[in-house]
């Protein structure tokens, strides 16, 4: 089996991703619980994407996967497989790290060729297959480089091919983007994206950044404290977060102080339906998103007063910070055509999508 | 450790204005020093070309190396030579086969016991060679019976005396060295343990490595206190030797160990340069 360059016209491979599981894994430092059972099952070439704060388990998660980590309890299982007593070495698994982890004294090509010199590959055969894995990640013409000349984009271009050249049953990055810029960032999250779905790779991509979450995955783990808060598609995240959290998490979300009366969120004023469980009457911070909340004109039924803090233009559309009347801050997203003028009046309107809110002390 | 500027034109050399001391300045402190270092060097030269105390000059002192006769009055000046090169030798092989694996294995799997490891390789240069060898005496009496008393086991002794040196040069490459992710990339890309460290590690490491045997190879082949006292010959209690019958010939053979260690150092300097693109 070779890789093939995946040129937009070509048939892709049929899908060669595993089924991965792990099953109430727990994994501890110290007194300190890293994991505290993560049940989480991806189905062949299933892109996920493990979603969290710094220190909430995420890459922990992902190295376990790999076996770069023992884990306390619980098992991980691939293609049926449990792998516990598997090295790492052994896993069939492709990763790319957060930092630079090309080997300073080969070529980008003797990089990329490491996997299968390991695997005892004839020597004509790796030189073709690292270059078809090179030019898959748009470096043909830089095998013969070293590490340091290339850009910090190109370095993780090489691991991704150096990972993948081998066809691992499932490939995991960790964080592979944080230490980009963010232009480049997005070019290569659209570029693994493309390249996964084409070999149909099982992947699990761990990120601090929702954006980059919800733009690449089939599925989003958001994760806190070593569990798994929720997982779903960005859309099911995005419209329905199981809890506050999620909700802070993935959005920009502003909180707005709001009482909840008779099921319903009231704020400023407005009734608004409830996300997920119901709660009893009472004060609670409201998860207004920027979208869901317009401009107003003084006269509109409904309208809430408020002061612009500030104003950021975004390309294609604005945001605002707005201050309400109660001191709260409320960001909202709307037309470029519009200009508030920061410390001017303005008068805001909540459209009718359903909110998270939390009880407030 | 910092990297050689390489004549690809996509590599800048970083040069932090108004810390460049001028060219003039730099000539004068090579100068100095080099007038430090070689003023010796040239009067142990000069030494050995004089005659006696005439104040004449002859290459006796250098073509009586040659003699036949030669090889039986410096006899035990070769052996002592012979031995110095098998101890740098088992010495450094001490280094590479257990201070490198020890500190491979406690930077990547038990990096708590850095300080540790780092503690017990500094003290050997605090004692002074002398009180060693007050503590090692009845050691060695047990090494004797155990391993023989042929000079090869005074390495064991130069192992730790090598320690800090080799320590420090070890570390400041595995500092400079990402070890854990290269070492973990090498793991994910189907390289067990032995190809990780052989195909990976050891590479990123060929610097600290050739350093720590080079001073290991100098402090072996300077080291008298230790051989003296524990009746062992080696280069320097021999030269001590024949300097007391003929200080010519000692002065010369102290002379050749400068050129040798000058060669070596100039060797690993460029082994260690091969492959430009490949340093770290």
């Amino acid at each position: 089996m070779s890789i093939t360059a995946p040129e937009r016209t070509q048939t892709p491979e049929p899908a060669s991703g595993a089924t991965v599981e792990l099953n109430g894994v727990v994994k501890s430092y110290g007194s300190t619980r890293a994991l505290t059972g993560i049940d989480l099952a991806i189905a062949p070439g299933e892109f996920i994407a493990l979603l969290g704060p710094s220190g909430c388990g995420k890459t922990t998660a992902l190295r376990a996967l790999s076996g770069l980590e023992q884990i306390d309890g619980g098992s991980i299982v691939i293609d049926g497989v449990n792998v516990e007593s598997v090295p790492t070495n052994k896993r069939d698994i492709g990763m790319v790290f957060q930092s630079y982890s090309l080997f300073p004294h080969m070529t980008v090509l003797e990089n990329v060729e490491f996997g299968l010199r390991m695997r005892r590959v004839a020597k004509a055969d790796r030189r073709s297959r690292a270059g078809d894995a090179l030019e898959m990640v748009g470096l043909g013409e830089h095998g013969d480089r070293f590490a340091h000349q290339l850009s910090g984009g190109q370095q993780q271009r090489v691991a991704l091919a150096r990972a993948l050249v081998t066809r691992p049953r499932v490939l995991l990055l960790d964080e592979p983007l944080s230490a980009l810029d963010a232009k480049v960032r997005v070019q290569l999250r659209e570029e693994i994206r493309r390249i996964t779905t084409d070999l149909g790779i099982t992947t699990v991509f761990v990120t601090h950044d929702q954006e980059e979450a919800l733009a690449v995955a089939d599925r989003v783990a958001v994760m806190r404290a070593g569990r798994i808060e929720q997982i779903g598609t960005p859309e099911q995240l995005y419209a329905t977060p199981v809890n506050t959290f999620v909700a802070d998490f993935v959005g920009l979300t502003s909180r707005v102080p709001a009482e909840v009366v008779d099921g319903a969120v009231l704020v400023h004023g407005t009734r608004l339906p409830l996300l997920g469980e119901t709660q009893p009457d009472g004060p609670v911070l409201a998860y207004i998103r920027p979208e869901d909340v317009a401009i107003a004109s003084p006269g509109d039924a409904g309208a809430i007063e408020a002061s612009v803090v500030s104003s950021s233009f975004l390309g294609s559309l604005r945001r605002t910070v707005f201050a309400l009347t109660d001191g709260s801050l409320i960001s909202v997203q709307h037309a470029v055509e519009e200009h508030p003028e920061v410390g001017a009046q303005a008068w805001l309107r909540l459209k009718a999508s359903a909110v998270a809110a939390s009880p407030r002390r | 450790m910092t990297r050689p500027s390489t004549t690809r034109p996509d590599t800048s050399v970083a040069v932090r204005m108004g810390t460049e001391p001028s060219r003039l300045v730099r000539w004068v402190i090579l100068g100095v020093v080099g007038l430090v270092f070689s003023i010796p060097i040239v009067a142990m030269v000069v030494f050995s070309f004089r005659d006696g105390l005439g104040g004449g000059y002859t290459l006796a002192h250098w073509t009586g190396l040659f003699d036949e006769d030669a090889a039986r009055t410096y006899r035990n000046l070769f052996t002592g030579i012979g031995n110095s090169l098998l101890l740098a030798v088992v010495t450094v092989g001490i280094v590479l086969l257990v201070l490198l694996p020890t500190m491979i294995l406690v930077h990547l799997q038990f990096p708590r016991l850095r300080r540790t490891l780092e503690f017990i390789c500094i003290i050997p240069i605090t004692v002074p060679a002398i009180v060693l060898v007050v503590g090692l005496a009845p050691v060695y009496s047990v090494v004797v019976k155990v391993a023989g008393g042929s000079v090869w086991t005074l390495a064991f002794a130069y192992g730790i005396t090598v320690l800090p040196y080799a320590y420090r040069a070890i570390q400041s490459n595995l500092d400079a060295v990402d070890v854990v992710t290269l070492s973990e990339a090498g793991r994910t890309l189907s390289a067990n343990w032995g190809q990780t460290l052989w195909f990976v590690l050891l590479p990123n490491l060929k610097r600290g490595v050739l350093a720590a045997s080079f001073i290991s190879v100098a402090v072996v082949l300077g080291e008298f206190t230790i051989a003296s006292l524990l009746n062992r010959t080696n280069l320097q209690t021999a030269l001590l030797q024949v300097s007391q019958s003929d200080p010519y010939v000692a002065v010369i053979f102290a002379l050749l160990a400068l050129a040798f260690a000058f060669i070596l150092l100039l060797s690993i300097g460029r082994i260690g340069r091969t492959r430009t693109g490949s340093s770290s």
